[in-house]
């Protein structure tokens, strides 16, 4: 072991100004991975945009002023990127240490939605409201804690050098740590969110290089599982209908097929161009039910068009396609695992969101990261992204 | 640190990573790929469906125009009525397809549950009436007879009665004013079809969900005119319906009103006097049946002979035209048109055609003087015509002697007429004519006198007539002759034989034919139009006019006015000297012929009449009974089915219409103050500065007040003693009751 200070050339060098020393090689702002900072901001951005077109209009919803929505969504995204700029002061690593912590805290608030305090918002019951307007959801928070608690177990003995892979024991205990967080969200129910914390567990397995038996019978456990729920009636009738409206939108286009119908239409309206920016009528029109929300991506093709929409696409592919490198680039197993498992978490919530606005895809409520209004998801993917930066911009030091 | 490389990964978890990116950029592909497919490749479908999504038509419907009299009466307008409607899409919304509102809201309008939901259920090929075959998206109307108390429950317990709602609404009113119905004149209005409306919908008067088209009558023919442009406003609404963008709006232009030349006195006078005559003669006894007339059916047309305007057109039996307002019930849709009804929507003035009888007989007369035949020529009236085997007999046996052709018209000789008919068929060559054209001139006089073809009065569905010439003959018989060939025989029943004959022979034409033909007997077709026409062009002097009833259009704020002329179609083929020679016969029906015992008393020497009567036999049924007149501006043509000869069936009816147009008294005096319309109306009615028409006064039933005036004792200024003396005796000459013969084919009507 050479030591840590040996690539650190300013240790020898005259003491630099402030903002030589961020330009440096070395330095902090040098190794930050800067296509994500900058594509997850820019996704904000036009976020804020969509999400002002889309509720300008609604009275009933943004309490008489047309900027409601778009300050806050500002506001989210500021608080979201200082909570970024914390992670990483913090570091991923340290984290690690706090992670007991950590999950402690966020299952006892998804408990606490449980209770009375907790209130329902479109047939999930997962939301706390804080007062002021101001209202948590704890299962956005819960996605991070499971991640970097099952990264901490399985990496723990291969980080360690002790073994190639992690054993079987570690696995069990890595799945059990994710499942209590998910039962109980299960129980709310928020679906959406479970399906996404089962693709998380699965890219986590995958990337820890745990058994193959263990990825394949966790499949085979979740397509058992969804056949369960759905023959035991632990759906609730509107999500039934949900999935019934994707398998035949036309059959019902007043009732559960009408969002899906309407979002099509506001898409396909918008052409190669869109109908421009607040001109979109499905959208001025409030045609589309959660447009700020589960359902903004419909904004951005019909006032954006393929242009538009394609490009928000773009811009999350670049936030995977950097955050895939990381996972592969970075030393430590824990940070791979990390990664790889925030990739599974933003490709699948992006696939499913703007899969379910295309008709691809059910309609669950789960938000476009980035872009959807809502301030628990939108802080939580930015310490997401905090976490990536962390773990790119440890990448040269020596586990 | 043993064998774990300096990454800290090993290849599995490498390979992994390489996996899941791969897996997560194809995830993205496939959804750029279905962002393609949305927008790019069915971007226009999606564009046209949301285009839909948010713009909504708000139509306000156009007060449809009224129709007129000739004095500005409206014979059809609109009126306020209290109309309940429930709108289908809100009623679906319940638990129970909004039965239970339904038979809330017929408890309250008193009618039974079931008529209500069979009002709201859509039309479709299986559906009967009553059914709604609007736009199932447009409120549909349960009754438009609420009393004000009815609609304030409805509308006051608005909680109680979701969907439905009570407003005042402009509706067609059939006016009837003084009793005159004139109903298949106006014809009537019906919800337009899913069909009318995509076929409409690209020409100049494109069809709105909510229109009601005219489906008969002038209410069809000018549809166009009467119906005015729905007002539409395109509105931009949000999901809500609310009112978002610009509104871009076409506005209601009002229907045209429609004047027409019908007199609503004069016509109730018609209808009143036909239903009158039908009723006596239903007490008539008929020799031939042995049973009562049955007098099922009438027409009677009163036109300006030297406009060919139509003064007034009933035809029995009628209906009361406002069943259809406000949709038509079950049970009257099947009284007007079920098998077992009179249909009564029938036009027996356009649509009711019989044999003339004959009233034909001026047109076989013109026919002798173009082929050639002095109009004084002394022609045999013998008591029979015999040809071949067969013995064709005057009526009752009667003879004359040798008679001139006016003679021969007056008294209705049908011998000379036969006489006349053999000869030309022989000159054209008999049953097998020669090469070259036959002359056929008493066929080619009745396609010159307007028959066999529709006079194209302005009103629809007009039927032809016919004309049983060799042309038809021979198209006839290629339509018919399978099937005569398969029941024809030779020594069977008579239907058998006519049917063997016919198998034969049916496409030639025999003598018989010709004979039968030149008293209007046999296959020959017309309609009272066509006889009015003729009769029309006898009086005025020879021009036939094409019929008419709109005299003007006039715009509802009344600034343009688009009059319709009197249109002359064609002269008949008659000179000047036969006219006067056939005018003054006419003339001689009335005062000493087979018309003078209905006429007696009538100032003749003030007002010229004419007329020519005629009897039509009908296989099967009773004869038909016409009456053709005319004076110097008006001619009445008269028909009644089964009801025996035209003057005894008809003469008191048609004297009665000429007494109250020229205010005759009973016996002859004329009384001017009476008189509904001693001449023609030719100016138009007086358009206020409003656009409103004025109308004057109408009685309550002009025909009742007729009837009392003439018969009132007469004033003493007035006295006038008629000039017709002559009360013949014995009935109407123009019955012919020969027994069934040999090649008398008759029309099964």
């Amino acid at each position: 072991m050479t030591g840590a200070n040996s690539f650190q050339v300013s240790g020898y060098g005259p003491a630099r100004a402030g903002w030589t020393r961020l330009l440096a090689r070395d330095s902090l702002a040098r190794r930050l991975d800067w296509p994500i900072l900058f594509s997850a901001l820019a996704l904000s951005l036009i976020g804020s945009i969509l999400v002002f077109s889309a509720t300008r209009n609604r009275t009933e919803i943004n309490q008489g002023d047309p900027y409601f929505f778009l300050i806050r969504h500002l506001m989210n995204t500021g608080i979201g990127f200082a909570l970024m700029i914390g992670t990483v002061w913090v570091g991923h690593r340290t984290l690690r240490t706090a992670v007991p912590l950590l999950y402690g805290a966020s299952v006892f608030l998804l408990l606490l939605v449980l209770t009375p305090l907790g209130s329902t918002v479109n047939g999930a019951h997962s939301w706390i409201v804080l007062g002021g307007g101001f209202s948590l959801q704890p299962s956005e928070f819960v996605k991070i804690t499971i991640i970097l608690g099952m990264a901490m177990l399985l990496a723990a003995r291969v980080d360690a050098g002790d073994k190639p892979y992690p054993d079987h024991r570690t696995v069990l205990q890595a799945l059990g740590l994710a499942a209590v967080p998910m039962l109980i969200v299960m129980l709310m129910p928020d679906l959406g969110s479970v399906m996404v914390m089962v693709i998380i567990v699965l890219g986590v397995l995958l990337a820890s290089g745990a058994s193959n038996r263990w990825v394949f019978g966790l499949l085979g456990a979740g397509t058992l599982g969804a056949l369960a729920v759905w023959q035991l009636g632990v759906l609730d009738e509107y999500q039934i209908a949900r999935f019934a409206a994707f398998a035949n939108p036309s059959l019902d286009p007043a009732g559960v097929g009408y969002n899906t119908n309407q979002a099509r239409i506001a898409i396909g309206s918008g052409g190669l161009t869109g109908a421009g920016l607040f001109h979109g009528s499905q959208t001025t029109g409030q045609f589309v039910p959660e447009q700020q929300t589960d359902f903004v991506f419909t904004v951005a093709g019909e006032e954006l068009g393929f242009v538009g929409a394609g490009l928000i696409i773009v811009l999350l592919g670049v936030v995977l396609w950097r955050a895939c490198r990381i996972a592969r680039e970075t030393t430590e197993l824990y940070g791979t695992i990390v990664a790889a498992g925030i990739v599974a978490w933003f490709a699948f919530q992006s696939f499913e969101n703007i899969g379910m606005t295309l008709g691809i895809m059910p309609v669950t409520g789960l938000p476009l990261p980035f872009v959807s209004y809502g301030g628990s998801s939108m802080f939580a993917v930015w310490v997401a992204v905090g976490l990536l930066q962390s773990i790119k911009v440890q990448r040269p030091m020596s586990a | 640190m043993t064998n774990i490389p300096e990454t800290g990964r090993t290849p599995r978890v490498q390979i992994r990573l390489v996996v899941i990116q791969i897996l997560v950029l194809s995830l993205l592909g496939t959804l750029g790929g279905r962002l393609w497919y949305l927008q790019i490749r069915e971007g226009d479908a999606y564009a046209k469906e949301a285009s839909g999504n948010h713009v909504q038509q708000v139509v306000e419907p156009a007060v449809r125009g009224s129709i007129l009299d000739a004095r500005g009466v409206a014979l059809a307008d609109n009126e306020t009525r209290l109309v309940v409607s429930a709108s289908r899409t809100d009623l679906l919304k319940m638990k129970d397809d909004g039965k239970a509102v339904l038979t809330k809201l017929a408890k309250v309008l008193g009618m039974s549950a079931k008529d209500v939901m069979l009002k709201v259920r859509l039309c479709d090929a299986k559906t009967p009436q009553p059914c709604w075959n609007g736009s199932p998206y447009q409120p549909i109307p349960i009754t438009d007879e609420a009393t004000p108390k009815q609609a304030l429950q409805i509308r006051e317990r608005a909680e109680d009665f979701p969907g439905i709602s009570a407003e005042p609404q402009a509706v067609r009113r059939y006016a009837a004013p003084g009793k005159a119905n004139t109903a298949q004149v106006l014809g009537y209005l019906s919800p337009v079809t899913d069909e009318e409306i995509t076929k409409a919908q690209d020409t100049d008067s494109p069809y709105l969900r909510s229109d009601q088209v005219g489906r008969s009558g002038l209410e069809r023919q000018y549809d166009k005119e009467l119906r005015g442009k729905a007002g539409v406003t395109r509105y931009e609404v949000d999901n809500l319906g609310r009112v978002i963008g610009q509104a871009e709006a076409d506005e209601a232009q009002p229907g045209a009103n429609l004047v027409t030349s019908i007199d609503a006195r004069v016509q109730r006078v018609a209808e009143y006097e036909l239903n009158q005559a039908m009723k006596i003669a239903r007490q008539q006894f008929d020799k031939i049946t042995g049973e009562n007339y049955k007098a099922d059916s009438g027409a009677v047309v009163v036109m300006e002979a030297k406009t060919g305007r139509i003064v007034a057109m009933a035809s029995a039996p009628t209906y009361d035209p406002n069943v259809w307002v406000g949709g038509i019930s079950a049970k009257d849709y099947k009284k007007l048109t079920g098998k077992n009804s009179d249909y009564p929507l029938l036009n027996r003035a356009i649509q009711g055609q019989s044999a003339p009888g004959s009233t034909f007989k001026v047109v076989s007369t013109a026919a002798a003087v173009e082929a050639g035949y002095e109009w004084d020529g002394g022609y045999p009236c013998t008591s029979s015509y015999s040809v071949g085997g067969q013995v064709f007999k005057n009526f009752e046996g009667e003879s004359f002697g040798p008679i001139s052709l006016g003679r021969a018209l007056e008294v209705s000789c049908d011998t000379v007429f036969y006489g006349l008919a053999d000869r030309e068929w022989k000159k054209d060559g008999g049953i097998n004519p020669k090469k070259g054209e036959p002359k056929d001139y008493f066929y080619k006089a009745a396609h010159q006198f307007g028959l066999g073809k529709v006079t194209g009065l302005d009103l629809p569905n007009e039927v032809t007539g016919r004309v049983p010439d060799r042309q038809w003959k021979e198209s006839y018989w290629k339509a018919n002759k399978d099937a005569w060939c398969r029941t024809g025989k030779k020594d069977g029943t008579y239907v058998e034989k006519i049917a063997y004959e016919n198998c034969l022979e049916g496409n030639k034409m025999r003598e018989g034919d010709s004979i039968n033909y030149s008293i209007g007997q046999g296959d020959t077709l017309v309609t009272p139009i066509q006889e009015a026409r003729i009769y029309g062009a006898l009086a005025n002097g020879g021009t036939m006019y094409q019929p008419s009833i709109g005299k003007a259009i006039i715009s509802a704020d009344g600034k343009t006015v688009q009059e319709i002329k009197p249109k002359p179609t064609g002269r008949l083929p008659v000179s000047q000297a036969t006219l006067k020679g056939m005018d003054a016969a006419l003339e001689g029906v009335v005062t000493r012929g087979t018309a003078a015992w209905k006429f007696g008393g009538w100032p003749q020497d003030k007002i010229p009449l004419h007329a020519k009567t005629g009897t039509a036999e009908v296989y099967g049924k009773q004869t038909t009974s016409w009456l053709a007149t005319y004076s110097k501006d008006y001619t009445v043509v008269m028909t009644i089915a089964q009801a025996g000869t035209g003057s005894g069936a008809s003469g008191e009816a048609v004297r009665k219409i000429y007494n109250a147009m020229y205010g005759v008294s009973a016996d002859g005096t004329i009384n001017k103050k009476n008189a509904l319309l001693p001449s023609p109306q030719t100016s138009l009615p007086k358009v206020q500065t409003d656009g409103t028409i004025k109308s004057p006064k109408i009685s309550k039933d002009p025909a009742k007040d007729q009837r009392a005036s003439q018969d009132a004792t007469p004033q003493p200024d007035e006295t006038q003693q008629g000039a017709t003396v002559n009360t013949p005796t014995n009935g109407n000459r123009d019955t012919r009751r020969r027994r069934r013969r040999r090649g008398s084919r008759r029309m099964l009507t």
